[in-house]
C-alpha cells in the first residue's frame, strides 16, 4: 500500500480545507470499502483524513423530518426507535445488506459512497472504464451475470460501464424519496438521493455528482404514509450476506383498498439506485390486486437490455417487483 | 484492572517525509525481526505484549494509544497497518486470524468498545482511544469462556481457523439480542465464513449459551 499521510481533524470546515485543494486527498470514515480499495492499490490517496471525529453521529427526529447523521453506523440506524417506527423500510434495507461485524463499522455517508462490486473494476489486470477512463469494459462482453439492466449504453466502448451500485440502504432512500445534505468548500447544499449518483454517461469514472471536497453531513427523510405498507425484497445467491442479484423497494399508501400512492426503487440493475417513477404513477388509483402489480412491473421494465449473462434479471425483476408489492399490500 | 482514560478524537497531524526510505528501512527491519522470529522459542513468543523487540513491524510515524484486553498501549505505528497487523505482528496477539484479509470471511472478528467488527478492514490508527478485546482476552486455557466450552462440547470446529472469530461474532450475536432462534443465529453469524462447514455445530454451540442464560 502507497504510504500515506493521515490527518484526524475535528471540526467539519478543517475536514473540508484538507480534502478540497488536494486531488491526492480522501475522506475515510468506516472504511470497510476505501481500504479494501487501498489494498488491491486500486485507490492511493498520499492524504487519508479521517473524519470519525467529526460530531455527524446524531440520529434526531424534528417536526416531521427524520435527520440522520452521516456517521451513524448502519447497524445504529437500522436498530433506532424512530427508523423502525416511521420508515421500516430503511431498516429492513441496512439489516439486508453486509454483516453484523460490517453493519457495526460501516457509516451512512459511506454506505452511500462505497463503490460498485464489479469484479473488472478490482481486477487491475483487466480493462475497466471505471477505474481507468477510455481502457475498456471487460463486463460488457465478460462475465455480467451480476450486471446492470437499466441505465446502459454501449454506443462507444471506451466510455461504457454496466456496474451496478451494490448499496441497500440507497434503495430504500430513493423510494422514500430521501435529502442528502452537502458541505463543501462552497458551503452547504441539500439534493435529492435520486440526484446525488449519477449514470455512467460519457464519465463512467465518476459515480456521484459530488463536488471535490464535498461531503455528506447528513440524510434526511420527510414523514410519509408507507411505514404501514412496505417491504424491501432482496434476491441474491445466498439467504444471507451477498450483495443483491435484484432487490426491490416498495412502499404503497392504501385507502380503502386502493392505492393512493406507491413508491418503488430496485437495486442490482444500474449504476445508481434505481428509481420507478413511471411505474409508481402507473399503481395510483389502482385496487390492491396482483394484477394492478403485474401491469406496474411491465412498466417499471420498459428500456431495459441484457447482456447475456445477466439476461434472466428481465425476467428476474418484474416478479421481484410484483412479489415486493404483494408482500408491502399484505397479501402474501 | 481499572482501564485508563484515553483521549480521542485528538487533532493529529503527521508527516510522510522520506518516506521510500522508510519504506526500505520497514522491508529489511521486518525481514530481520521475520528470520530472528524463527529463532525465538515458543514459550518467549506466547509470553505476550512485551516478547517481541519494539522494532518489530516499524515504524515510528504516528502515536497511538489504545487498550487491548484491558491493558492500555502505546505504540508508534505506521498508519498503513491495519488493527489485525498490528495485533498479530506487533503485538504477538496470534489468536484473532487473518482469513482473505478483505472484509468477507470474518476471521479476523475483534470487539471495539464492545462491538464486534473486522479487524482486517480499518486501520489502527482510527481506533486511537478505543478498548479492543481479542479471543485472547475472553477466556484463557484455564477458564474458558462459556462459548468457548460449547464450541468443544458440539465440536463447533474442524481445522479451527474460523473458530476465534466465529466466537468473537457468536458473542456478540447472543449480546445483541439476535441468537433466539437458529434461523436467528444463521442470519446473524453470516459474516462469519467456515469452509469445513461446522456450521450445524456452531449455531447448536451458540444456542446453548443463550438459553443457559450465562452472561456472556
Amino acid at each position: 500500500m502507497k504510504p500515506f499521510q493521515y490527518l484526524r481533524p475535528s471540526k467539519l470546515k478543517a475536514a473540508i480545507e484538507m480534502v478540497s485543494g488536494d486531488p491526492q486527498a480522501r475522506y475515510i470514515a468506516g472504511g470497510t470499502n476505501l481500504i479494501d480499495l487501498m489494498k488491491r492499490g486500486i485507490v492511493a490517496p498520499e492524504k487519508l483524513v479521517d473524519i470519525n471525529h467529526l460530531p455527524l453521529k446524531k440520529i434526531e427526529y424534528k417536526t416531521g423530518v427524520l435527520r440522520i447523521g452521516a456517521l451513524a453506523l448502519n447497524s445504529e440506524v437500522a436498530a433506532h426507535e424512530t427508523v423502525l417506527q416511521k420508515h421500516p423500510l430503511l431498516a429492513q434495507a441496512l439489516d439486508s445488506g453486509a454483516s453484523g461485524q460490517l453493519r457495526n463499522m460501516a457509516t451512512v455517508g459511506g454506505n452511500i459512497l462505497q463503490k460498485t462490486r464489479c469484479t473488472y473494476f478490482y481486477d487491475t489486470a483487466l480493462p475497466c472504464n471505471k477505474r481507468e477512463p477510455e481502457s475498456g469494459c471487460s463486463a460488457l462482453e465478460g462475465i455480467n451475470r451480476l450486471h446492470a439492466i437499466f441505465g446502459t449504453e454501449t454506443e462507444n466502448p471506451a466510455k461504457t460501464c454496466i456496474a451496478v451500485h451494490p448499496s441497500d440502504m440507497c434503495v430504500a432512500l430513493a423510494a422514500l424519496d430521501a435529502d442528502v445534505l452537502l458541505s463543501g468548500p462552497g458551503g452547504e447544499r441539500r439534493i435529492k438521493i435520486a440526484d446525488l449518483h449519477r449514470l455512467p454517461g460519457a464519465n463512467p469514472e465518476l459515480d456521484t455528482n459530488l463536488e471535490r471536497g464535498e461531503l455528506i453531513t447528513a440524510v434526511e427523510i420527510r414523514d410519509n404514509a408507507f411505514a404501514r405498507n412496505s417491504h424491501y425484497l432482496k434476491v441474491r445467491d445466498r439467504a444471507s450476506y451477498a450483495f443483491a442479484i435484484v432487490s426491490v423497494a416498495a412502499a404503497l399508501d392504501i385507502d380503502n383498498g386502493q392505492i393512493r400512492s406507491a413508491r418503488l426503487a430496485m437495486g442490482g440493475v444500474a449504476h445508481k439506485p434505481w428509481r420507478l417513477i413511471a411505474a409508481e404513477k402507473s399503481l395510483e388509483g389502482q385496487p390492491v390486486t396482483e394484477s394492478s402489480f403485474r401491469k406496474a412491473a411491465e412498466v417499471a421494465m420498459v428500456g431495459a437490455r441484457g447482456f447475456g449473462q445477466n439476461d434472466f434479471k428481465l425476467k428476474l425483476a418484474p416478479n421481484a417487483i410484483v412479489q415486493a408489492l404483494l408482500t408491502a399490500a399484505g397479501i402474501e | 484492572m481499572k482501564d485508563e482514560e484515553i483521549p480521542a478524537g485528538e487533532e493529529l497531524v503527521c508527516g510522510v517525509e522520506n518516506r521510500f526510505d522508510e519504506d526500505r528501512r520497514y522491508f529489511l527491519k521486518q525481514s530481520v525481526a521475520i528470520a530472528g522470529l524463527a529463532f525465538v522459542p515458543g514459550s518467549l513468543v506466547a509470553g505476550g505484549e512485551n516478547a517481541l523487540p519494539e522494532s518489530f513491524g516499524d515504524t515510528e510515524n504516528v502515536k497511538l494509544s489504545i487498550a487491548i484486553n484491558g491493558k492500555k498501549h502505546q505504540l508508534n505505528i505506521d498508519p498503513r497497518t491495519t488493527l489485525l497487523d498490528l495485533l498479530r505482528e506487533r503485538l504477538a496477539l496470534t489468536g484473532t486470524k487473518k482469513g482473505c484479509d478483505l472484509g468477507h470471511c470474518g476471521a479476523c472478528t475483534v470487539h471495539i468498545n464492545g462491538q464486534r467488527t473486522l479487524s482486517c478492514l480499518t486501520f489502527a490508527v482510527m481506533q486511537n482511544g478505543t478498548k479492543v478485546t481479542t479471543i485472547e482476552g475472553i477466556g484463557t486455557p484455564e477458564k474458558l469462556h462459556p462459548l468457548q466450552t460449547a464450541f468443544i462440547r458440539h465440536d463447533g470446529f474442524q481445522c479451527g481457523y474460523c473458530t476465534p472469530g466465529q466466537i468473537m461474532s457468536g458473542v456478540s450475536c447472543i449480546r445483541e439480542g439476535n441468537a433466539g432462534s437458529e434461523a436467528e443465529v444463521r442470519e446473524y453469524m453470516s459474516g462469519n465464513l467456515c469452509r469445513c462447514g461446522a456450521y450445524p455445530n456452531i449455531v447448536n454451540a451458540i444456542l446453548e449459551v443463550k438459553n443457559s442464560g450465562e452472561k456472556v
